[in-house]
């Protein structure tokens, strides 16, 4: 055994972190009170920035730091999604409950998939993921009760009547309609918040280290007792989870549902994926900065027609050539600001190293 | 006093191929063993078979008395077995003290904390201190060899497994080397070294084991062995 110096010590934050504490905490707390200064239209804009940004984080989890490239998180949005249809429109739960029982139903069906996918590797484990999405949607498809093939809407009263919404409609002086709006704003708001929490916090205990050796070489971590199986159970489960959530708060906002819309791999993946690979796979901060590109470029593009996804894909490709790492990546590597820092730097101790972290 | 690593009978085939066939040895605790043999003669697959990346086909092998025949790669290290590998396996995303602490923390069962000076101690030693912040994947592959020595040394091993960590080194390197698993050795780590620098094995091992497709075809005292007429023959190809 080497005796151990004293005095060594471990340092995660950095200065840039420490200010964006600061910036995050006013960012949020200036996004809740939001609702009092802006529009129906902006308030609709930002839900879908954060429930995008919900997708992309999870999914950044799953593919850039456990290494499962997943092309078939719809099914745990559609999931979701129906799970939430059927407790409000069939079992009359009220819908805030609903989408609490959708995250579980969606990581209950992860339970079953995840058995078939993780006998598969890379590329198939892709193709895999993608076929249990549309096995899920042709079954849920034939659910007569919530419309079947062409699909069904949420009854007109179900989150109108709900006395938060009937509250902050009198708090802020707006029709039940609006206040439906801000309520799921909010909520978009928290889970965004709880999910980037939630993975910063776990990339930084032990388990998450184990996560990014897993991804740099699974063979090697599996050598130095890094139990690599359970750890991608651990990510696909409640991955699963928070996307099942997302599906059904957006659906509770959209409150119309169809199977080819909740499974819709374009909506809920490949957008996802883009996201993710512009802004930086393998950082909390890429996808956000991700989700912000995407909103501009397809604001921008809105009137352009099919001619929208062309620009879009030569983006993305272009983005894969020159910043593999995305535009978080390129920004950080000349930088060296982070945000999320995860760096474990070794400082103090005899002979000084320098924390010369790239 | 039973023997830290037993090897009871062990073969295996890649498809027609014996790499390991009825292979047969115990290593002593705090024992000093070499393994040399041509390439291709299964070296570094005895390795694999013992850290259990490679399963057993026939035979039994035990750590400290228990049976780990069946273990996963994982159990075994936990329980004791540190290797490194041939070809530089590094966490080239992490920087080299994270390297060393996925080993503490999941192959010693430390916590960061606890771990965090035992790392910094065993980066001085490997000579990695000044690299500890960089990202592995920028190292050299001298440093990559070192990290590869530190990293299993993390993980707190009673059984030590080398495969070729001197190949390539100047000779002043090999020295430092040689001195650094000396000192290992020496605070009673049993050691298992697969090497072809036969004075930097020569200078640490008390036994070698020579293979020659699959088979143990010699194990004794390092002068005896160099000296057999099987082993001038098969390894260093001389005709007597």
């Amino acid at each position: 055994m080497v005796t151990p110096t004293a005095s060594w010590r471990v340092e995660t934050r950095t200065r840039a972190s420490s200010l964006f504490i600061v910036a995050a905490i006013v960012i949020v707390v200036a996004g809740l009170v939001a609702p009092a200064f802006i529009g129906r239209g902006m308030l609709r804009d930002l839900f879908f920035i954060l429930t995008m940004l919900v997708l992309a984080q999870s999914w950044n989890l799953l593919a850039g730091y456990a290494g499962l490239v997943s092309v078939g998180q719809q099914a745990f949005v559609g999931f979701g999604a129906y799970t939430m249809f059927a407790c409000v429109s069939l079992w009359g739960i009220n819908p805030v409950s609903a989408i609490i029982l959708a995250g579980f139903a969606a990581a209950a069906l992860s339970v079953p998939t995840g058995f078939f996918v993780f006998r598969l590797q890379g590329a198939y484990f892709a193709i895999g993921t993608w076929v249990i999405a549309e096995v899920v949607r042709l079954s849920l498809a034939q659910w007569k009760a919530l419309g079947g093939g062409t699909g069904t809407s949420l009854p007109s009263g179900a989150t109108r009547d709900l006395a938060i919404v009937t509250w902050i409609g009198e708090a802020f002086g707006v029709r039940s309609s609006h206040a439906v709006d801000i309520l799921t704003y909010w909520l978009a708001l928290v889970l965004a918040v709880l999910a980037i929490g939630f993975i910063y916090a776990f990339l930084r205990t032990r388990q998450g280290l184990g996560l990014a050796a897993i991804r740099d070489n699974s063979e090697a971590a599996g050598a130095l007792g890094v139990d690599a199986g359970r750890l991608k159970w651990a990510v696909y489960l409640s991955t699963a989870f928070v996307t099942g959530l997302a599906g059904a708060l957006i659906y509770v906002q959209t409150a119309r549902i169809s199977p080819d819309a909740a499974f819709s791999v374009i909506d809920w993946t490949a957008y996802v994926i883009f996201i993710v690979v512009i802004g930086g796979i393998g950082t909390i901060e890429g996808p956000i900065v991700g989700v912000l590109v995407f909103f501009v470029l397809q604001n921008m593009l809105a009137d352009y027609g099919s001619w929208y996804l062309l620009i879009l894909g030569i983006i993305g490709i272009v983005v894969m050539l020159f910043a593999p790492r995305g535009l978080w990546g390129l920004f950080a590597d000349r930088t060296g600001i982070q945000f999320f820092p995860v760096r474990r730097i070794l400082a103090g101790g005899s002979s000084s190293s320098k924390s010369d972290a790239s | 006093m039973q023997p830290v690593l037993g090897v009871e009978r062990v073969s295996k085939k890649f498809g027609a191929l014996r790499v390991a066939e009825d292979i047969s040895f115990e290593v002593p605790a705090g024992e000093a063993l070499g393994i040399i043999g041509p390439n291709g003669a299964g070296k570094s697959t005895l390795f694999n078979l013992i850290t259990g990346n490679v399963s057993v086909d026939a035979g039994r092998i035990s750590f400290c008395g228990s049976d780990i025949t069946r273990a996963k790669p994982m159990r075994r290290c936990a329980m004791g077995i540190g290797r490194t590998f041939q070809i530089p396996q590094p966490f080239g995303k992490l920087t080299v003290f994270e390297n060393l602490l996925v080993a503490a923390a999941f192959g010693a069962r430390e916590t960061e904390a606890a771990a965090t000076g035992r790392c910094a101690a065993i980066l001085d030693e490997t000579g990695l201190a000044p690299r500890a912040n960089r990202v592995a994947g920028s190292l050299t592959l001298l440093e990559r060899k070192r990290l590869e020595l530190a990293r299993a040394l993390a993980t707190d091993p009673q059984l030590l497994l080398l495969d070729e960590i001197a190949g390539g080194l100047t000779e002043a390197e090999c020295g430092q080397l040689v001195e650094t698993i000396k000192a290992i050795h020496a605070r009673g780590v049993t050691v298992i070294w697969i090497e072809h620098v036969l004075h930097a094995l020569n200078s640490v091992v008390e036994r070698l084991l020579v293979l020659d497709f699959g088979k143990v075809i010699g194990i004794g005292e390092p002068a005896e062995i160099m000296s057999s007429r099987a082993v001038r023959e098969i390894y260093l190809g001389i005709d007597v």
